[in-house]
């Protein structure tokens, strides 16, 4: 006796976006990426075809982090002092996208050119993203949007006291957006309303609702991706932005990966758990909605790529 | 699925009787269906009522207990879909699987049997073992028992090696896996005979629909589900529509926990296989590789997805006194987060250095999650270093602030005039370094 599957149906559906501009779109990129568009929960693939599967940013930054683990600097190696090669690298990783993140040392020059070298050598759609001081972002991310106007880049990170000038300078470049609020559904949807409110069209937006990581609090940002992700199909306009998470930069915070000697033995080898760290985090987010993962160790790359391969291949 | 008090009324006498000690029919249906009253209350109802009455309320995913001399575990009782529309209940069961035939059998299991790691202040270990039937599965069970007390699964559809093996464990609850549409008939009376619980698999869901009305017509009432599935994405289409099926629509046939073989596509995928079983409703996952380096994070994921995000865990306020402080030793000031707590006690145990601990009351938050929602502010501190009354504890007036919140340090000396503030580094990693350096 053949069963009756129950099938959610939906109203809503997640807006398409698309980020980087080849040359008939008026950019330099090789490839554009678009996320989005889903009308069921995650993979659920006898409700609704899955349109655009989710895809994995790998994060360099403009100058060699000096707090980032040690296990990364081994892996990444001499590139990392060198934006233009880490990216060439990162894209040999299997990056479908890259994340560049800017650091407080950096001059307007200095951001400029390190976003010119990383657009010169991949080919990649690229997210910019300031040093995190709402000031110093400003101060950076306005010259790069403009030095590398029609790219579609997504400009990060727009935060509430911050998002102003960011959406300014992408509306007036043609980047787009990613808009970032602490663990809450209604934060998440009160920027996406401040955002459009500036006159930012939706395709252009793209949430970060912050996720925490493995042991550090992901219990609730998983939770959080579901609820968003459930009221966007309900209907709910102003939740209905695809999802950019970052359990790269969330869980090489953590004690776990980042320290080798010293630590309980059960924790096991080093280097295998920091890996598992991320991958199982950036798993955790991909079952809860995540449509840009943004990792950092190569590894993590291959395994959640695999993962996301299974997802969207049934 | 739970009646309504309408449905309820229905299988009632309605002859309005009031022995129950409610005026109708009616209001008594509407207590119970809100589970304030017992349906014995009425004398009335008729056997057929009864019955349809206990099928309604018993749980759309049958609770399943194995159990063993030392240890329990349990699946299933599960309510929803989504974690924060209650909570999940029952920690799916990491069971490692080991082979009969394998001469380090003992030495094995031993080793994943002592496993134990701590995550805030909770000691996690594996759950048991799945014993591979690849060579005799009674002396493997005899060589398990002598080091181990964790419950087992049986791997082996021989009903005559499991009927000897199953001989061993009296008194236990033990999961057989597996029958299918072959084999199921000897394995329910292998099962039935032993009070053990019964793994069905199928190539489909309408296969294993088919077959666990059969089982359970065999008198086996415990049984659990392999969904089979290829890859990822088509065990991740059978769990929810399973699930789905036994929450929304009450369908009995898939009303039952799940098992799922971490391991099934290779042992480099098994971490990330097990990730998605335990975010997605699995009831028992195998793991082929004990790794600690695996097995902890797949623990922690674990208890993330099923704690309750309404109520963080927390530790009480308090002093903590940390390696024998004495009146010299530093006070460090940190939030009452489990989470926050453990990252500040752990470091600074580990390092030997004595320490008070003041632990405020900050709702269960972590420190910059306090700091933005009001909870962890100069004043709260300032009361805690009062009320915990530090200074008859202290020769010297010192505290140190957690880096993060760096900000309330000047509040803070107006509110603890008499007290030296400190900043201290924002992560709890570098406390020793700082304790040995800065605080002398
Ligand atoms: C999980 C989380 C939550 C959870 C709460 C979890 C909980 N029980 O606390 C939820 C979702 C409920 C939440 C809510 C909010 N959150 Co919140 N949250 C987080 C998140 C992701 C992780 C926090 C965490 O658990 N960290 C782990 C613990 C162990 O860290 P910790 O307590 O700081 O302890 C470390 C150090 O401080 C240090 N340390 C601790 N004690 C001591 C003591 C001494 C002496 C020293 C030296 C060091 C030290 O050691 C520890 C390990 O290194 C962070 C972002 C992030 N990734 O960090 C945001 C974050 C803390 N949240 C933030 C905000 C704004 C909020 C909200 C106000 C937003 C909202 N939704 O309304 C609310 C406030 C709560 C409310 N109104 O009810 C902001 C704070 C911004 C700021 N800088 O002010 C953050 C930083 C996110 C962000 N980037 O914007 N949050
Ligand atoms: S005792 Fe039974 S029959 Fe009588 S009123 Fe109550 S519910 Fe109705």
């Amino acid at each position: 006796m053949p069963i009756e599957i129950p099938k959610d149906k939906w109203p809503g559906k997640i807006q398409s976006v698309t980020i980087g501009a080849a040359a008939a779109e008026g950019g330099t990129r090789t490839k554009s990426i678009t996320i989005g568009g889903q009308t069921c929960m995650p993979y659920l693939h006898y409700e609704a075809p899955m349109p655009n599967r989710p895809v994995i940013a790998i994060e360099i930054k403009s100058r060699k982090p000096d707090d980032w683990s040690s296990l990364l600097a081994e892996v990444w190696g001499d590139a990392m002092n060198d934006p233009a090669q880490w990216a060439k690298k990162a894209e040999e990783a299997g990056a479908d996208l890259l994340v560049l993140a800017l650091t407080l040392a950096d001059s307007p020059e200095d951001a400029v050119k390190a976003v010119k070298a990383v657009l010169g050598a991949s080919g990649l759609p690229l997210v910019v993203w300031g040093p995190g001081q709402a000031e110093k972002d400003n101060e950076l991310l306005v010259p790069v949007a403009e030095a590398a106007k029609g790219e579609k880049l997504v400009l990060g990170i727009c935060e509430d006291k911050n998002y102003r000038t960011i959406v300014a300078t992408a509306m007036a470049n043609g980047h787009l957006v990613q808009a970032r609020t602490p663990m809450d559904v209604n934060l998440s949807k009160q920027l996406n309303i401040l955002i459009s409110d500036m006159g930012m069209p939706h395709d252009r937006i793209i949430m970060d609702p912050t996720t925490g990581a493995l042991g550090y609090g992901i219990e609730y940002g998983y939770s959080v991706m579901e609820r968003l992700r459930l009221a966007a199909l309900q209907g709910d306009t102003m939740t209905q932005q695809p999802m950019m998470v970052t359990p790269g930069f969330e869980a090489w915070k953590t004690k776990e990966s980042k320290v080798g000697e010293g630590v309980p033995e059960s924790w096991g080898d080093w280097k295998a758990r920091a890996i598992n760290w991320e991958t199982l985090t950036a798993i955790a987010l991909v079952e809860s909605g995540a449509d840009i993962v943004v990792l950092r160790h190569p590894e993590s790359v291959k395994r959640v790529s695999e993962a996301i391969g299974e997802l969207i291949s049934v | 699925m739970a009646l309504s008090g309408i449905q309820i009324y229905k299988l009632l006498p309605q002859t309005n009787c009031k022995e129950c000690g409610f005026p109708t029919c009616l209001a008594f249906s509407m207590k119970l269906a809100a589970k304030q009253v017992e349906l014995s209350a009425c004398p009335y109802v008729s056997e057929a009522s009864k019955k349809q009455l206990a099928e309604s309320s018993a749980p759309p995913v049958r609770l399943i207990t194995l159990k063993a001399n030392g240890a329990e575990i349990k699946a299933g009782n599960e309510v929803c879909m989504f974690r924060h529309e209650k909570t999940f209940y029952n920690k799916p069961g990491l069971f490692i699987r080991v082979k009969a035939s394998d001469p380090d059998l003992a030495a094995k299991v031993t080793k994943a049997d002592a496993y134990k790691v701590n995550y805030v202040g909770m000691d996690f270990t594996v759950d048991g073992f799945a014993v591979e039937a690849d060579g005799d599965l009674t002396a493997a069970v005899k060589a398990i028992r002598a080091v181990s007390k964790r419950p087992l699964i049986l791997i082996s559809t021989d009903a005559a090696a499991l009927d000897s093996a199953l001989g061993l464990l009296a008194g236990e609850q033990t999961l057989i896996y597996a029958a299918d549409s072959s084999n199921y008939e000897a394995l329910a009376d292998t099962a039935k005979k032993h009070k053990a619980a019964l793994v069905v698999k199928g190539d489909s869901l309408d296969a294993l629909a088919d077959l666990t009305p059969k089982v359970q017509a065999k008198g086996v009432e415990d049984m659990v589900l392999d969904l089979g599935g290829k890859n990822l994405g088509e065990w991740l289409t059978r769990s929810t529509q399973a699930r789905r099926l036994a929450l929304k629509s009450n369908f009995k046939p898939l009303g039952y926990p799940t098992i799922f073989f971490a391991a099934q596509n290779g042992v480099e995928k098994e971490a990330v296989y097990a990730a998605q079983a335990i975010s997605k409703y699995a009831g028992f996952v195998i793991l082929d590789t004990f790794a600690p380096e695996m097995i902890y994070p797949l623990l922690v994921l674990r208890e993330n997805i099923y704690t309750d995000p309404q109520k963080p865990i927390q530790v009480t306020p308090g002093i903590y006194e940390i390696n024998s402080p004495k009146p010299e030793s530093p006070v460090l000031i940190t939030t009452n987060f489990s989470i926050t707590y453990f990252s500040v006690a752990n470091e600074v145990e580990g390092s030997g250095l004595p320490a008070w601990l003041v632990v405020t009351d900050a709702e269960g938050m972590s420190v910059l999650t306090a700091w933005a929602a009001g909870k962890f502010d100069a004043e709260r501190i300032a009361k805690a270093v009062k009320g915990f009354d530090v200074a008859s504890k202290v020769s010297k007036k010192r505290i140190v602030l957690p880096g993060h919140v760096a900000v309330l340090s000047g509040e803070l000396e107006e509110e603890l005039s008499d007290w030296e503030i400190r900043v201290g580094p924002r992560e709890a990693v570098d406390l020793p370094a700082f304790m040995k350096q800065a605080l002398n």
